[in-house]
Formats: structure tokens, sequence, C-alpha cells
């Protein structure tokens, strides 16, 4: 049987059944970082079920919208090209999740065998899981507080079969909460090699990202670089660029400098993209687009071969 | 609790992230303050606030009162011009170093969110806007089940739903309005931001993000559509860098010529980069997008009663 969400909870039962230990916060506390939680039982298990994965990346951005998972599809598709890579997409976010639609797969449903759950297999070589997948609506809110969030994801590491994987890629929902905090602690010991941090040029973006940041080096996760998406739009009609989400403080290059981390590039906005994006794969010739995801899939090739 | 003396409370939310939910709350704060209501604007989202930069306020802190803590005045009350005061509060205002990440599980988001609701002093408002984090989690359960529990019958208003035009974000906004409607949550209409830009060279408008997705979901879950709100890079200039925005000879929006005499972009961005909170309403009247949000704000207030 697949695993589905056909009986959720009702949600009057969310609404009026407040949390049973009624948290107390008197003072605000600004100072926060991952503190030490308490190791889950599980994690061995979830470390045995992921052995057989070589490279963990997770695809991080403090602010929605950025275009995360369409990063993580492309880099996705880029990793694929090689048949001898198998790669893996898990899309972490709960809420709102968008990668079986980028991927073309929104309409299919999960199998279950006897030794775990099958991802969805867009080719060959690349699979992906996402709770879509278990909605019996297409269009079905999720409303789940953190805990039920933290066991689907739990569940998605130990109880998915991805086999032999070259590469994991993990799409996050924005934000530094539950998803982010679990994803850490449940792949800690099996071991994640790095995140990369998507954002747009202008300032407001550049603040949420930033927190990512200090969120990454407060859990120890190296970031392996920054990708700036969004930068600039070539008018199809007279070819004038224009800044749409200007960097007034430098964009995403000064962030990178600013923060010690690797740059990967820009993005500009490719109206083209999203007619790719939603009803097929997306074609990965298309030369601008593609010039960051291609760097830094070599750029990741070249570090792991250090 | 200290929303008593609140007449109406707006949610304005989104499923999807960077779809403009801030941006809107924004606009809808100034072109409420603008028509002469007081107005405050609630940031919930506690992980990434974005509404003290959007009102140029990053810097102010948070004053603590007998009875609770005192939102940041974004500017006073004018009788004589007719504008409304406008405050705000966040947990931006509440952090210490402005990159500093907040890193918390469910029950403490819950708690802050409750507390937010119930420790701040807004005094007499005619609105209160509340702006969301993405999602159908914490922050929007613990809000839905607060606002049900506390609020006088009436008193919410409803939501006012954001997204852009294209299938991956309708998807996710979809899964909102369904919450909306399990919990309850009256819908006063959809916005759909990023509608098409125009180029400022020649005047082309490309659908960056596609066309249309906001207004045929609306017309599927029978809400109203409130607008096509196109993306002009003045208005990020505007929040970016307090400039006041300043359109090439001949722009007209509604028929009326907005440009300034002779003025180009780039002298506009030289002269006016001086940072000046208190004018942010004043130099938003000049911005292409008000007489939009002028016209959404009226149906908004109409539909209110």
């Amino acid at each position: 049987m697949a695993p589905s969400l056909e009986e959720p909870e009702p949600v009057a039962d969310v609404i009026e059944n407040p949390l049973k230990s009624k948290p107390q916060l008197v003072a605000p506390e600004p100072e926060h970082c991952p503190g030490p939680e308490d190791p889950d039982p599980d994690i061995p298990l979830i470390s045995a079920r992921l052995s057989g994965i070589k490279h963990k990346i997770l695809v991080l951005s403090g602010k929605g919208g950025v275009g995360k998972s369409t990063f993580t599809s492309m880099l996705g598709h880029a990793f694929a090209m090689r048949e001898e890579n198998n790669v893996g997409i898990m899309d972490t976010d709960i809420c709102g999740p968008s990668i079986p639609k980028m991927m073309g797969v929104e309409a299919e449903t999960i199998h279950v065998s006897g030794t775990g759950w099958s991802p969805v297999w867009v080719t060959d070589n690349l699979g992906v899981m996402s709770i879509q997948f278990m909605l019996p609506n297409r269009d079905d809110a999720v409303i789940w507080r953190g805990p039920k969030k933290n066991g689907l994801i739990k569940q998605f590491l130990k109880d998915v079969e991805w086999g032999d994987l070259d590469f994991l890629l993990v799409d996050t929902p924005p934000g530094t909460s539950d998803e982010h905090l679990s994803v850490n602690s449940f792949l800690k010991e099996s071991g994640i090699d790095g995140a990369v941090m998507v954002t747009t040029p202008q300032e407001v973006a550049l603040l949420d990202v930033r927190k990512e940041i200090d969120f990454c080096r407060k859990a120890g996760i190296k970031v392996l670089g920054l990708v700036e998406n969004m930068s600039g739009f070539v008018c199809p009609n007279c070819t004038h660029k224009s800044q749409i989400f200007r960097a007034t403080t430098g964009g995403g290059a000064a962030l990178a400098k600013e923060m010690g981390i690797p740059f990967l590039g820009e993005v500009p906005l490719d109206p083209g993209l999203d007619v790719h994006a939603t009803t097929a794969r997306v074609s990965l010739s298309r030369s601008p687009t593609v010039r960051p995801v291609r760097h830094s899939r070599r750029l990741f090739v070249a570090w792991q071969n250090k | 609790m200290s929303l008593s003396k609140v007449k109406h409370i707006i949610l304005v939310l989104s499923g999807k992230g960077g779809v403009g939910k801030s941006s809107v709350t924004t606009q809808l704060a100034l072109s409420l303050s603008l028509a002469g209501h007081s107005v405050g604007v609630l940031d919930v989202d506690l992980t990434g606030p974005s509404m003290p930069r959007m009102f140029n306020i990053e810097e102010a802190k948070v004053t603590q009162a007998p009875g609770g803590w005192l939102p940041v005045t974004v500017h006073e009350a004018n009788a004589e011009a007719g504008v409304g005061e406008l405050r705000c509060m966040s947990l931006g205002f509440l952090l210490k170093g402005r990159g500093d990440a907040v890193v918390w599980r469910g029950p403490k988001k819950t708690a802050m969110v409750r507390q937010f609701l119930s420790d701040v002093l807004w005094g007499d408002l005619d609105y209160l806007l509340i702006d969301t984090p993405p999602g159908t989690s914490d922050e929007h359960i613990s809000l839905a089940e607060t606002l049900l529990k506390d609020a006088r019958p009436g008193q919410v208003a409803g939501a006012v739903v954001v997204t852009t035009p294209q299938a991956v974000a309708t998807a996710d906004v979809r899964k909102e309005l369904n919450f909306c409607s399990k919990t309850g949550i009256p819908i006063i209409g959809v916005i759909e931001n990023m509608a098409g830009f125009v180029c400022p060279n020649c005047a082309e408008c490309t659908n960056i993000f596609s066309k249309g997705g906001g207004e045929v979901m609306a017309q599927e879950f029978s809400v109203r559509f409130l607008g096509a709100v196109p993306i002009d890079p003045q208005f990020v200039m505007l929040v970016e860098s307090g400039a006041r925005p300043v359109y090439p000879a001949g722009t007209m929006v509604n028929g009326k010529d907005i440009s300034g005499a002779n003025a180009s972009t780039e002298q506009a961005a030289e002269t006016s980069t001086r940072k000046d909170a208190a004018l942010l309403a004043d130099k938003y009247r000049g911005c292409s997008l008000e007489p939009l949000f002028n016209q959404i704000t009226r149906d908004i207030v109409a539909a209110i009663g």
C-alpha cells in the first residue's frame, strides 16, 4: 500500500488543541543557536539506510521564492546528465513542495515494498521524494506543526529506498526552523558534504540569507558557495538589460566576500524557464541560465577530488 | 488582550515564499495610512523578518512599557495632510545583530506569536495588518488558533492572499486558500504580484513569471480578485535605498503622466538616496504602484464594510 495522507488529522483538532505543554516565553531571547538536542534513537537506522549515498548536499536560503527548487532541479539534472551518476532529490518543504511540479512528476504516487518506500524516478538515474506524492488531492494544505514535519522528514530519510546514490540533493523550505534543524541532526552522523546558498540581489533577500549562513556556521555545515538568482533581466524585445531586483548593497558577490564563501555565479531571469520547469525537463543546453549550475557542479566535483 | 482596541485585523498570506507578502503588506499599510486610517503592522515571520527593512527602520528597538511592548512608529498621524499613524512590530527589532539567525523549533515560535498577539500595546487602530511567513505551519496555526479564540466576532476581517502568476507559485497558494477555508478565516481577495515587467527602455511588457495565474485561481476558488501588480524597479529602489521614484518622461499610469520633468532615473538615484523613514509615505505617493494600491485598498475597505 502506498503511504498516503488519506485521512489527515482533522484540522479542528490541530486548531483547538494547543500544544500540550504550553510553552512559556517571558522575554525574547535573541541569541539562539541549534543547541545540543537529545540524539534520536533512529539515527543509526538512518545512517544505515543512507550508507550507499556518497554525497549529500543541502540547498538552502533563508528567503522564500529565490529559486531554491529551480536550482535544485537543475543541479539534479546536471549531475544526472552523466549516465554513471545516480542522483536523488529530497524535498523537505512539507507545506509548499515544488520539486514534483518542476520535475514534471506531480501526479505520481509512492510505491511501498517490504524494504521501504520507492522514490519516484524522473529518469533512470534521477529519483525524487516529496510529500506531494502522498496527498490525496493536489491542492490539499498540509497543516502541520513542527513535530509532525520532523516525523515525516525522518521517515523520508529512514524509509526511502534510495539505493546507491552518488548525490542526494536536499531541497529545503525558507527559514531556519524545524526542517533545517531536523535535517541537520538526522544527517549529522552520516555526514553532510555541504550547503549551496541561493539568493536574489536585493538587500531584503540578502538579509535573510545572512541569517541562514549564520545558521550553517552555528550548526557546523560547510557552505559550498552562494548563487545569485534573478540577476537582471534582458528585454526580449530590445535586449536592454534591467536590474529588476537591484543589488544596492553589492548583491550576492559582496555578501559572499563579506562572509568568506565562494561565489558561484549569477543567473539572470529567464521567462522561458518557467515553461520548461513546470511542463517538462529543464533544457540544459540553454546557456546563460545554466552556467552557474554547471559551474557549481564542476566546483563540487573539483572539491570532492581534493 | 492588546488587540481589544483594534477595529479590523487583516492577514496577508501566501503559501509560497518571495511572492511579495511583505511588499504588499508595506504598500497596503502605506495606502491605508495615506487614506487617513491608523494602521499597525505585525510581522510574524520570525526566522526571516522583512518589515523593518521595508519601512527602513532597521535600527529601531522596541521599548518595554508597563503591560507590554510599544511598537515602533514609522510615522505619526498628521491630521492636516489626512495621514493616519503607522506602527510596526517585528522580531527584527528584538535581535542584537541584523545577521543573527533565529533558530527556533515550532513550540518557541508558537509562544512568540502568542506573545506578539497578547503583549503589544497597539492602542487605537483602524487596521492591523499581519504579515506571515510562507507555509501552513506553526506560525499560521498559532495565529488562527489565538485569533479564533480571543478576537471579537467580526474583528478578523480576513486574509489577503498574495501570489505570483506562475504555476509553481499558484500550486502552493492553492494550499493556503484551503488552509483558510479549513480554519474558517474569510478570504478578502487575491492579489497577483509580479505580473509583468515593463522594460524602461522600450516599454515592451514582458511576463517574466507568465501571466494570469492569480486571476484564474481566484475564479476557481470563487474569491475576489483584487488586482494584478506589475514589477516596478522604482519601488524596489524606494525600499532598498529610499530613493524617490522617478519615471522616464511619458510614463502614464491610469492616463496620468507621473514622470518628473526631464529627470532621468540615474539622476534620481544620485539626488535622493538619503534615508528618511518619516518621508516614506510621502515618497510612495510618487510611485507608479500607488494608484493601483489605492484602488485595492478601497476595494478591501469596502469589502470589510
